[in-house]
């Protein structure tokens, strides 16, 4: 992995790598894909790819409305609440 | 240098479902800001998702009527980005292995041909919450109760060759999903959006030119109106030597433009993975088969009755199967009627479309009944009144109500048949016009449609034309 991947991929996940950290993480991820290429090796010619570790089928739940407005209780730990909404820094100029 | 336009949509319709695909929260819309938004919504720690079976019974809907593949077994994924209004951070879709897949729709053009749009896939997925970005002092706020509501993405291959083939799937689209009552298709409320990939190609060339992605079309005009100018830009660019860069545009309806999101809005990487806390969807043919035993009559094959069995022209069908709705109450007249379909289908896309547009309202809450139209168009066919006279019936059951009987005798209505009674009043204005009478004799001819509206006239409407027609010529030449 070069470090423009790993700021990439920081900058996608929302984490910030500053330039002191850079060396220590990109080694230490280009072990955790050293391990996934070992994976790879293996022949997986006619597995059906796994979606879930548990052997069984998604239940299903019937469409009927069981929750109540808590809006009051939920929105005291929001930083800042103003007419019923969330309020957060302004996502577009 | 002649240019080929090449579409592909990819159509956003919110699932009518009570409660949430994930959470058992309201998808009412027009509640007050996240009243509807539970911790599942609002994406605490800890929570899980439980799948509404209702959503996966509506996608298996949509993949019958369109001819597509279910899937037996389905997986959900998560779709990774950063936006206030998706506190998870991600969101839950399909990626691999959607619920349905490999099926087709065939649309009307407006020549009246026909011509088949494939449709690559639908996939389940929950809709993100709103930002609202004004009024609030430099921040923005976020309603979450939009957040978990279910949308079906329904994606076609690039198989349309105009804005108007586009719109023309669309609607077959829109029509359906309101057919199949799996949504509202209301678009104000944003149910049913849009966004497409557009691209241009030398006519004759079989490879694809580099797509850009307009985004959240909500209108059919919309839609019509944003490819047109993209599709103007893409070949002003490329024949002053530019190329078209693969990007997401918006459309300002304003300015009748498109323009570039800026790269930070336009997150594409989503790093795709299965959901773990979600396992796979099993579909089993017993579910299938019960829900295809269930489905309405289509459009296409409601549409394919009417022109054989009412032999009504393509146009006529088409207009009136737009709506289950607009189609029952069509067949409830004919029904009550029992027969004369051409003369009710004038009547339903005439004066009752006139009346219904008049006040925007929806033909469910139509003032004239589907079995009071067919008792006035049962009195035009007994020849008890006039098509011009069934008018102002029509006008006066709109507005006032009642029956139509009542209304033909209280205004006294009622056609004049009687010979008598019309020969009278043809003797009446043959004598009141002895100049005009000595020019038709001369052989002036066309003075007859003048005394035609003298009697018509003199009787309020009400004579027979047919009668007067007959009466006055055996009378002129006497």
């Amino acid at each position: 992995m070069s470090p423009e991947d790993v700021y990439k991929l920081g900058m996608l996940a929302r984490l910030e790598i500053t330039p002191g950290e850079i060396d220590d993480v990109v080694a230490k991820l280009t072990d955790i894909v050293a391990m996934v290429d070992q994976l790879q090796a293996v022949d997986t010619d006619g597995v059906v790819p796994m979606a879930h570790p548990l052997d069984r089928s998604q239940r299903l739940r019937e469409d009927e409305v069981t929750e109540e407005d808590r809006r009051a209780l939920y929105q005291q730990s929001a930083a800042a609440v103003e007419r019923g909404l969330y309020l957060v820094p302004k996502v577009i100029e | 240098m002649n240019w080929e336009t090449v579409i592909g949509l990819e159509i956003h319709t919110q699932l009518a479902t009570r409660s949430k695909i994930f959470s058992a929260s309201a998808t009412r819309y027009g509640a007050e800001p996240n009243t509807q938004a539970n911790l599942v919504d609002l994406g605490f720690p800890g929570v899980l998702p439980v799948l509404n079976g209702e959503v996966v019974n509506m996608a298996i809907k949509f993949g019958l009527a369109t001819q597509c593949e279910i899937s037996p077994r389905s997986i959900f994924a998560r779709k990774n980005y950063f936006y206030p209004d998706l506190p998870k951070g991600y969101q839950i879709s399909q990626y691999e292995l959607p619920i349905v897949h490999g099926g087709q729709l065939e649309i009307v053009l407006s020549d009246g041909s026909a011509k088949t749009v494939r449709i690559t896939r639908a996939h389940l997925e929950e809709d993100a919450g709103k930002s609202l970005h004004e009024d609030f002092h430099g921040q923005t706020g976020i309603d979450l109760n939009r957040a978990g509501t279910p949308l079906l993405e329904i994606v076609s291959e690039p198989d349309m060759r105009s804005p108007g083939e586009a719109v023309a799937y669309m609607r077959r689209i829109h029509t359906l999903v309101r057919y199949l009552g799996i949504s509202d298709g209301n678009m104000q409320e944003g149910s049913f959006r849009c966004d497409a990939n557009v691209s241009v190609r030398k006519l004759g060339s079989e490879a694809l030119g580099t797509r850009t992605e307009l985004k959240n079309l909500n209108s059919f005009r919309f839609v019509e109106r944003a490819i047109e100018v993209e599709v103007e830009r893409q070949i002003d660019l490329i024949e002053d030597g530019g190329q078209v860069i693969q990007e997401t545009r918006l459309y300002d309806p304003d300015r009748n433009e498109t323009r570039a999101m800026r790269s930070k809005e336009e997150a594409n990487d989503y790093r795709y993975f299965p959901d773990p806390d979600l396992l796979p969807i099993v579909i089993d043919q017993a579910r299938i088969g019960h829900i295809a035993a269930g489905l309405p009559e289509l459009p296409d094959a409601k549409r394919k009755r009417f022109i054989a069995d009412y032999e009504l022209s393509a146009y006529d069908a088409d207009v009136l199967t737009a709506s289950r709705e607009q189609a029952e109450f069509y067949e409830a007249v004919v029904t009550g009627l029992g027969g004369q379909p051409k003369l009710a289908a004038n009547w339903v896309m005439g004066e009752l479309s006139a009346a219904l547009n008049r006040e925007d309202l929806d033909i469910t809450a139509s003032r004239v009944s589907a079995t009071q139209l067919a008792e006035l168009l049962q009195r035009i066919d007994d020849k008890t009144i006039s098509g011009k006279i069934a008018k102002q019936v029509f006008d006066a059951l709109w507005n006032d109500g009642g029956e139509v009987e009542a209304i033909i005798e209280a205004r006294g209505l009622r056609q004049i048949s009687d010979a008598g009674a019309i020969e009278a009043l043809v003797d009446e204005i043959l004598e009141a016009h002895p100049r005009q009478v000595e020019e038709y004799r001369s052989g002036k001819e066309k003075v007859f449609g003048f005394f035609v509206g003298q009697v018509m006239k003199q009787s309020e409407g009400k004579a027979n034309p047919q009668s007067v027609n007959e009466i006055l010529k055996i009378k002129l030449k006497s």
